[in-house]
Formats: structure tokens, sequence, C-alpha cells
């Protein structure tokens, strides 16, 4: 009993202290990070997780911060599960002396269940490469930014260089074309663009789901052996990426006629699967793997320091070096807004306005270390994406190679299908269309 | 001495009948209850609100409708999460269809929804028992997951899968903060409540115990296990649809049939273990628990300035849960509903040894 | 037509022998101590790290052997700081038991052996077979893991029964499953039993997760064919080793044809957004099938007395 109360009073105690939150000095942003380092999808979010706290670290250690405002960052793990990413956002956003500059889930369904919670607490979403589609209509998802490319963008340049290899829009008739998609809203994104296109076009669709967590393929693949479709697109995300490419293997499916998402492109995804990878492609969110002009930076002010979230040769990686751009566009966003509202920690709002600002230029990606890993970007209301350009790169069992030009989305098919897909949820929620100005 | 009924006389019948004899225990009830209606509003934050106020009540309604086939029918199920879905799917369903039905009614059809599915479903208990019915109401949750993952008409035709919902109103005043959100859910969690509490005193209430201690037993004195059985999973399905129901409205306001999967039904089914079987008091115990300790256990380290990674973290509170729920099964088979008991106990003879 | 079939027939019948060796770690305790042990799931993914990760290190014969000791390790802590404080309890707070051992299992295998993709290497091909090329279009495939993982499934399933049949211990844990009191009223002592058995589905994990493993790459997720195993382990029976078995490759078979035929169906006639109906057929199946057999295929009959 006497236990008992003892840990009563222990409880207590730490509660209290809980509602009691520490002074933080004032000239601090804060900037939640949403993680998951545990669990079926870790082998992809770790890495990213580690991109974004390093170049946190490294704007801190090298520039003291963004203009003299150090960034501080408080990891929350999630797991990938929408309810408890909800829970890691409300409990960090009040974080800091000016709440959350913005949040970035890394998770569509966190993006789908966050996007109306961040209207009523002015905090944008950056989702870099997901989220919904028809959420780069900025009047209409005016704190949504998806960055770089949605799923619509990236489902569209795979059929563009499938096209392209069959010499030919009108030669994609009667060719069969199966999507293997994660069972959830970031698996199910590109079925709208993909059955337009196929309307247009005139190829057949086949649509197979994997249930969460993805280790369970191997009937879609005995549907696959069957049917022989000429191509399959992987919409995956973790285990379920790797598995998918072994379940081919088995099946004999042939790889370089495999086309995976950004997410079903990087190191853990064809490792597991050894030799039988090679020649399995995917689309790129513009970068592929390998070090750059930034990593001599990193290396002096946060590797030499041990200060490092990853290994030092794991900081090549895709999904790093794509935590690294997504922190960056964060940060620039943040001191757009500062250009603006001062030197000083900016709110929500202000980092929105930043974010629906942001235009970086071919000259400023130099300056900033990121030659040759993106290009040029520049967002308005009209479009929170900002650039839609991407490359087929391929994985020859060692590394990813590039093996295509640039593509960049037909607009032609993608904004029509944008403007009717935020109209009709402007009229279900009852939004009325409109720019911020500030 | 704090808790004596010595001296209490219950005069009439009816006094004896009330649901709460001990006037002690009324006083108890009626207490937290205004607690939770007038002092807590004073103090709580949002954070407060949406992420322990509101889940613990929703679940503690999901856990008393599990107890209430578990631990006062004797039916164990791993099932819940399924039903909870049925609520929340057949509630967005009427609210998008018939979008000027007031919001009660749409959680109790989300509530009748998911009675009728869950006596559908209830069904084979009264062939099977024990883990051979826990797995087979797993084929409910499965199955009932899938079918709002794929039958496109359940998510009105939504490209995503992922249904949502807005501009909540009740009686004219919206339901947009989270004060109100939770006011609404505490007022449908007592009411709710309080009848269960009614119903299992009552003639179900016997018949389901009567089952649950020994079913052939129970038949041969004249309980019909049909009626029995499934009048159990009726109404459990029936508070565990409402709770589904709410938690989609009020807690998520969008979500998709994962919300919903089988690790639900574990957490509702550790609630009621770590409550307390066969007890309401320990429904809302149990859910406290569940929702409470990692919360708990994520802030810890940072409260007391060890360091340590975000992964290491989150391994430790899967360790220290598990931990902690065989630690409890061990110290107190019965819940923490049997450490009230024993400390109501304590307090009646306190500071007398006898 | 006859080809596809045939070809998900054998897949399908490959597939039910690995769910039948994660159900077989169940029966095994279920039979001897009338634990419902949720946390085998956790145990395969534990097993399966161990072996993975220790293989970076040493030749894979002594990862084995090495794991084959943890599990036995393992087995002696669940039996002295979990079983034998709650002897004499309810079947339900047990089952809950093994459910919170299944989560310490889960965090702490992540947190000793990472929570990486890790890779276990049996050195067999990935490339799949082909046969009677000629007879069906494009031949019938047949996976070569997927074999290896069938006869090794076997021999396992033939030295526990010999074990069970023959050995000394094998007869007394058959006393155990039988009588529990008459066996300890001759002498047998439970605990050493008890341990035996968690001991021996410990060693039956480390093949399921092998299998598993090199199938999948070892991640978290391989916890989860634990769910794939409750279905064969109602249909066969919990207390039935062949029924295990049985119970496995009817599923296997079940489900993957299901999925493979009836799904685009079901998708076709009632407008589905995608089939994966083999997430529920098997339970249903199970289900279906319980009606008619409450105890399962080959479980033992259920006489309830006053």
């Amino acid at each position: 009993m006497m236990l008992k109360l003892v840990g009563i009073a222990v409880a207590a105690a730490v509660g209290g202290v809980a509602f009691a939150a520490p002074a933080l000095a004032q000239n601090e942003q804060f900037i939640p990070a949403l993680v998951y380092r545990t669990g079926a999808y870790a082998p992809n979010g770790v890495p990213f997780a580690n991109g974004i706290a390093d170049y946190y670290k490294l704007v801190n250690a090298r520039d003291n911060g963004i203009n003299g405002v150090k960034i501080v960052t408080e990891e929350c793990e999630f797991g990938y599960a929408t309810d408890r990413g909800v829970e890691c956002y409300e409990r960090l956003k009040k974080n800091g002396p000016t709440g959350a500059a913005y949040v970035i889930p890394l998770s569509t369904g966190v993006t789908f269940a966050l996007t109306e919670k961040t209207t009523t607490d002015k905090i944008p979403i950056i989702s870099m490469g997901y989220g919904r589609s028809e959420s780069r209509d900025g009047s209409v998802f005016q704190w949504n930014f998806p960055l770089l490319g949605t799923y619509w963008t990236a489902s569209d340049i795979i059929v563009q260089h499938i096209a392209k290899k069959e010499v030919g829009l009108d030669k994609l008739k009667g060719k069969k074309i199966a999507l293997v998609y994660h069972d959830s809203p970031y698996g199910k994104e590109p079925i709208a663009l993909l059955t337009e296109r196929a309307k247009l076009h005139g190829f057949e669709t086949m649509f197979l789901p994997v249930t969460h967590p993805g280790v369970e393929q191997k009937a879609t693949w005995l549907q696959i052996r069957q049917n022989r479709p000429d191509y399959v697109l992987l919409w995956g995300w973790g285990v379920m990426n790797s598995t998918s490419i072994k379940e081919a293997v088995a099946v004999g499916y042939a790889r370089d006629k495999m086309y995976g998402v950004w997410w079903s492109g990087a190191e853990p995804d064809v490792r597991p699967a050894e030799a039988g990878a090679t020649g399995y492609n995917a689309v790129t969110l513009q970068h592929t793997a390998g070090q750059f002009k930034l990593h001599e930076d990193l290396k002096k002010h946060v590797y030499d320091k041990n200060q490092g979230s990853a290994k030092w040769d794991e900081t090549g990686e895709i999904l790093y070096v794509r935590g690294l751009i997504n922190a960056m566009l964060g940060v620039e966003a943040i001191r757009t807004a500062q250009a603006r509202f001062g030197n000083k920690p900016m709110t929500g709002e202000q980092v929105r306005w930043g974010l629906e600002n942001l235009n970086i230029s071919a000259q400023r990606i130099t300056q900033l270390g990121f030659d040759g890993v993106m290009k040029p970007i520049k967002v308005s209301c009209a479009d929170h994406e900002g650039a839609r350009t991407g490359r087929i790169q391929t994985w020859d069992g060692k590394n990813w190679k590039i093996t295509s030009d640039w593509y960049e989305s037909d607009d032609k098919v993608i904004a029509p299908m944008v403007k009717d897909a935020a109209a009709k949820y402007a009229a279900e929620k009852k939004i009325a269309p409109g720019c911020l100005t500030n | 001495m704090f808790y004596r009924e010595a001296g209490q006389f219950k005069t009439t019948y009816k006094a004896d009948q009330a649901i709460f004899p001990i006037v002690q225990d009324r006083w108890f009830v009626i207490g937290v209850l205004a607690f939770a209606v007038l002092i807590l509003p004073l103090f709580a934050n949002q954070y407060l609100y949406t992420e322990v106020l509101i889940p613990v009540l929703i679940l503690s309604l999901a856990a008393i409708g599990l107890n209430i086939l578990t631990g006062y029918c004797g039916q164990l199920s791993l099932g819940t999460g399924g039903f909870m879905a049925v609520g929340a799917y057949a509630a967005y369903n009427l609210a998008l269809r018939v979008p000027e039905t007031n919001l009660i009614v749409v959680f109790l059809f989300g509530g009748v929804m998911a009675m009728l599915v869950g006596v559908l479903f209830g069904i084979p208990s009264l062939r099977i028992k024990g883990f051979y019915l826990a797995v087979a109401t797993l084929a409910s949750q499965f199955f009932l997951e899938w079918a709002f993952a794929r039958v496109k008409w359940f998510t009105n035709y939504a490209p995503s899968g992922s249904v949502a919902v807005a501009n909540l109103e009740l009686f004219g005043i919206p339901i947009d903060t989270p004060m109100r959100k939770y006011l609404l859910v505490l007022f449908i969690v007592a009411v709710l409540a309080l009848a269960a509490k009614n119903l299992i005193r009552g003639r179900l209430g016997r018949m389901w115990m009567a089952t649950r201690d020994m079913d052939i037993a129970a038949e041969i004195i004249g309980i019909r296990p049909l009626h029995a059985k499934l009048s159990a999973f009726a109404v459990s399905s029936f508070y565990v649809g409402v709770a589904g129901a709410m938690w989609g409205f009020l807690r998520l306001g969008s979500w998709e049939p994962l919300a919903f999967d089988i690790n639900r039904s574990f957490q509702i089914l550790f609630m009621v273990i770590i409550g307390g079987l066969g007890s309401i008091l320990g429904s809302f115990l149990g859910a406290a628990f569940i929702v409470l300790l990692p919360i708990f256990l994520n802030q810890v380290p940072g409260l007391l300035g060890i360091p340590l990674s975000t992964a290491m973290v989150s391994h430790l509170e899967f360790m220290i849960f598990g931990a902690m729920i065989v630690f409890f099964l061990i110290v107190e088979p019965h819940g923490l509903a049997r450490l009230w008991a024993i400390a109501k106990e304590k307090l009646r003879l306190w500071p007398f040894p006898f | 037509m006859l080809g596809p079939v045939l070809e998900t027939l054998i897949g399908g019948l490959l597939t039910g022998v690995l769910y039948a060796l994660v159900a077989l770690g169940f029966v095994l305790i279920f039979k001897a101590s009338g634990v419902f042990n949720f946390a085998q799931g956790a145990m395969v993914l534990f097993a399966a790290l161990s072996v993975a990760r220790l293989s970076e290190m040493m030749p894979l014969v002594v990862a084995v052997a090495l794991s084959v000791v943890i599990m036995i390790v393992l087995a002696y802590a669940i039996e002295f700081l979990v079983l034998r404080r709650l002897v004499n309890q309810e079947g339900i707070i047990l089952f809950m038991a093994t459910l919170g051992i299944a989560y310490f299992l889960e965090g702490f295998g992540e947190t000793v052996w990472g929570s990486n993709i890790y890779k276990i290497n049996l050195g067999i091909p990935k490339e799949p077979m082909f046969f009677f090329e000629s007879v069906f279009p494009g031949g019938l495939l047949i996976d070569r893991e997927e074999v290896a993982a069938a006869v090794g499934c076997a021999v396992l399933v033939a030295a526990l029964a010999i074990f069970f049949q023959v050995t000394r211990v094998g007869r007394a844990l058959r006393a155990v499953a039988d009588d529990h009191q008459a066996a300890q009223s001759v002498g047998i002592p439970l605990n050493t039993i008890w341990l035996i058995v968690w001991a021996v589905s410990g060693i039956v994990a480390i093949a399921a997760g092998m299998v598993w493993g090199s199938k999948l790459g070892v991640q978290f997720s391989i916890s989860l064919v634990a769910l794939k195993a409750l279905p064969v382990l109602i249909l066969g029976g919990l207390t039935s080793i062949p029924g295990a078995i049985v119970g496995g490759l009817i599923i296997g078979a079940g489900e993957k044809l299901a999925e493979v035929l009836l799904g685009p169906l079901l998708v076709r006639w009632f407008d589905l957004a995608g089939g994966g109906i083999e997430n529920w057929f098997a339970y249903m199946l199970a289900l279906v099938f319980l009606l008619f057999r409450p105890q399962g295929l080959f479980g033992e009959r259920i006489i309830e007395r006053i």
C-alpha cells in the first residue's frame, strides 16, 4: 500500500511538472519533428528523420541559426499511426515562443487528418512529395504545401516515361498497367490520375491493394502473373516495397517493367531483395542518391564533432538527402518570412506567408550547397507545389543510376483535375476559396 | 470511518433498488460529474481536452461495451475495433445523406447499426466458446475493416478512402471548440454509463452473469442461451458503436479504416482487463490508464533530463507497457476496480484495525 | 485456366506450410499448459532477429545454435517470471499475460537487435522454377524457397513426433497434456515440463523465423504472421499437431485460391475498390467450419459437465 501511495505521489509530482512548461529563451524558433524510428516503417522513417535533424544542427552550428534565431526541435515518435501522429502534433504545436513554425508529417494519413486542424491552429503543413494531390491549390488548401511534387505528378511522369519507351502516347492503347499500392490514402492517390490517363490513351488499368504493413503479397503477385500486365507501378512504403520486389522475383515478373513512386525508390527498398532488384526503376523527387556540396559543411560542422544522427556513410542515401532538402525548404521559408517580418522567431502564420512566397533560384541553390540535387522552385498561391519535374532512376544492383531525361507532369491533364477536386473539397467543407495575403 | 454504511436505513424498496444505494457512492458520482462539468473546464487546455479527456471518455464507453460482453456475459471478443468502425461509418453515412439529422440521433444510429452487425456476428457464440470464439470474432474484425476499405458506397466514393466530417452542430450550437466536444462526449458517456449500470443489476444483467459463470447450468435453470448471449452482443455492440461514431466525429474528424484496426480491439481489451472484468468503474479506470500511460512514458525521460533517443523511448514504451501488463496481472488479476474496492474497504475501517 | 489454378493451389499449399509452422508453436504450448500464447508471433520475430544479426558476425550454423540457446533462456525467463506466478489463473488472464509478453518482446527485440530490415540467407536461389512448360502456357511456377521451407517443416514435424512418442520427456509431456493433476500425482514436475514446451516452441519459432525471414526480410512486421496462424489453429483444433498441419494447408490453399479466383469476380460484381479478400477469408472459412465442428478439425471433443 505504501508503495502504491509513493507511486501516486510521484505520478502527481511528474504530472505537475508536465503542466509547468519550462521557460524557453525568446530567440528560438521551434520546429516539431514527427518521426517514426520504430515499427514496420522504421527502415524508411529513420534516414528521413536523420536528414532533417542534421540540417537543423548544421544551420545552428554553421550560421548560428536562421539570421541569429536558433532552431529548437523536438522529436515525437508516432510509428506511422495516424492517431498517434495527431497526438504528437497536438502536444508539440504550442511549444517555443511562437509555437510550431511548420509541421512535416511524412505520412499522407496524418496530412489528411491535420489538414483541418492546421487551418484553425494557423500552422502550415509541408508535405513534400506526398499528401493530397489537389492540395497544391493554395486558394482552397491555404495551409498545405505539397512542395516539389504530388502523387499525380509522380504517376504522370511514370506514364510519360512508359509512353516514351513505347514510342508515343498513342502506343499505350491496349496496354495493361497495374498499380500495386499500399491500402491507405497514400496508395490510393494515383488512382484518379491513372484512370484519367487510361481514358485519354485507352490503356487498361488494374488496381491491386496491399494491406498494411504489406508483407502478405503472394496472392497479389500471383494475380499479376496470371494477368501479365505490361507494366507494374509500385506505391508502397516501408517493408512493403522490398516485399513487392521479392515477390516479383518469386513469380518471375521482369523488374525493368516495374516503376516505383519516389517513396518506393530508396536503398532500404531494394537492398533486401539483393540481386533480384537489379533493373527496378523509380521516379525521383528530382534528386537521387549521393553526397554533394553541402556534405562538406555537414562533415565539418556536424559529423566531425560527433553530432551526426546517422553514420557518415549513410548520409548520401536517398531518404537522408530528401530529409536535408525538406529541412532546407522549411528553413528557407522561415528566412523568406523573416525578410518581411524581421529577424525574430516566426509564427506559423508568418511561415505560411514565407512558404507561399518561397522562391529559390538556381543561384541560391548553389549558395545553399544543393547544386545538382534540385531545380529552382517558385511557390505561389495558385501553385503550392512549386515545381513538378522528375527523372527515372534504375537500381543497377549496387547504386541508383539516373536513366532518363527530365520530365514535367502535364498540366493540361492535371490542372483541371486539381481544380475539380479542390472545388469539391471547398464545397464539402464550406470553405470560400481565396488567397491569404499575410 | 469515512465510508460507513451503518446508519443508512433503507425503508422503501425504492431506496433499496437505487443505482447507488450507499450515500457516499452517490455523492462521489455526483461530485466527479460536477468536477468534470464545472471545475475541469476552468483550467483545462486544448491538449488536455483533445488528447486526454475526450479519448479517455470515448474509449471508456467502448470498454463498457466490451465489458458487458466479456466481463458480464463471459464471451471474449477481439472484434471491438470492427464494431466501432460500423458505428463510425453508419453515423457518417446518415450525417452525409440526411444532413439535417440531429447529432445525437446520428450517434445513436451508429450504435443501432453496430448492434445489428454485432448480433449477426454473435450467432456463432451459440456454438463455439472460449478461445475459439475469440478467434472467430477476429473474423468480424478483419471482414469489417476490409468492407469499409473496399465498398466505395460507405466512403461516399472518396478517392482516398478517407472520410471527414465538418461543421458539427447540436440544436443550433456549433460543436467546434474542444470544450464543447468534451461536454457533449461527457454527457453521452455519463448517460450511457448510468444506463449500463442500471441494466446489469436488472434481469438482463443477472441473466448474463449466470451465463458467464456456467452456461449449461444457466440453461438448466431456465435462461435461454440464445436470448442471453445475443442480447449481450446487441447491447455491447450498441455501446461500442456509439463510441466508434463519437471517436470518428469528435476525436478524429477525418479517418480511414486503419483507425479501427485490430490494435484498437486489443487496446480496448487491455482496458477491460486492467480496469477489471465486470466493472463499469473499472472500464473508466482502465481507459484512463491505457491512454495516459504512453503519454506519460513519453515525457518521463525528457522531464528527468535523461537524453534518450526517440527510438529508444518508443522501444522502452513497448517494453514497459508489456511489463506493466504482466505485472498487473500477477499482482492484481482483477484489475484496478479491485484496488478501488480494497481502498473502499480500508476507508470503511480506518483508523480502526477491525 | 487450369494452369493458373494449379499454380495458385501449389503456391497456397506451400504458404500453408509456413502458416502451419507458426501454428505449431501455439499448439505445443496450448496442449501442455493451456496457455493461448499470443506471444508466439513476437517469439518468431525475436528468433529471426537474433539469427539474422548473429549470422552477420558468425557462420549461419553457429548463429542458429546460439539462437537456440537464447530461446531457451527466454523460455526460462518467461516460465520463471510470468507463468509460475500465474498458476491457477483463468485462461483469459494467461492469454492477456502473453499479450503483455508479446509487447515486451517486440520492444526488447528492437532495442537489442535494431529496427532495420535484416537478411537471413539460406542460400536458396530466389528465382522460381517452371514445370510442364509444354502443357501450360508459361509453365507451372514453383518457388524454390517455399519448397525448401516445406521440406524443412516436414523434417521438424517428424522430429517432434519422434520426440513426443519415443522419449521419456515426450511421454511426460503427453501425460501433462492429458491431465495436469494426474501427471503431477505420478511425479512429473510441471514447471520443468512447461519450461521444455516453451523452449521447444521457441525452437519452432526459430525455424519459422528463418523461413519467413529469408522470404520477407527480418523486420518488425514478422510478428504479424501470428495473426495468419490463428485461423489455422481454430480450424485444426487448438490441441492437435496434425490439425495445425492440415489446417495450415487448407487455409493457405483456400485463401490464395479465393484471392486469385474469387477476388476479381467480387470486385467486378460489387464495384469494390480492389480485392484483398484473403485478409478475412481464412477467418470466415474457419468460422463457417466451426459452426459444424466447434472443436476444430482434430480438436478433442468438448464434454461439458456441471
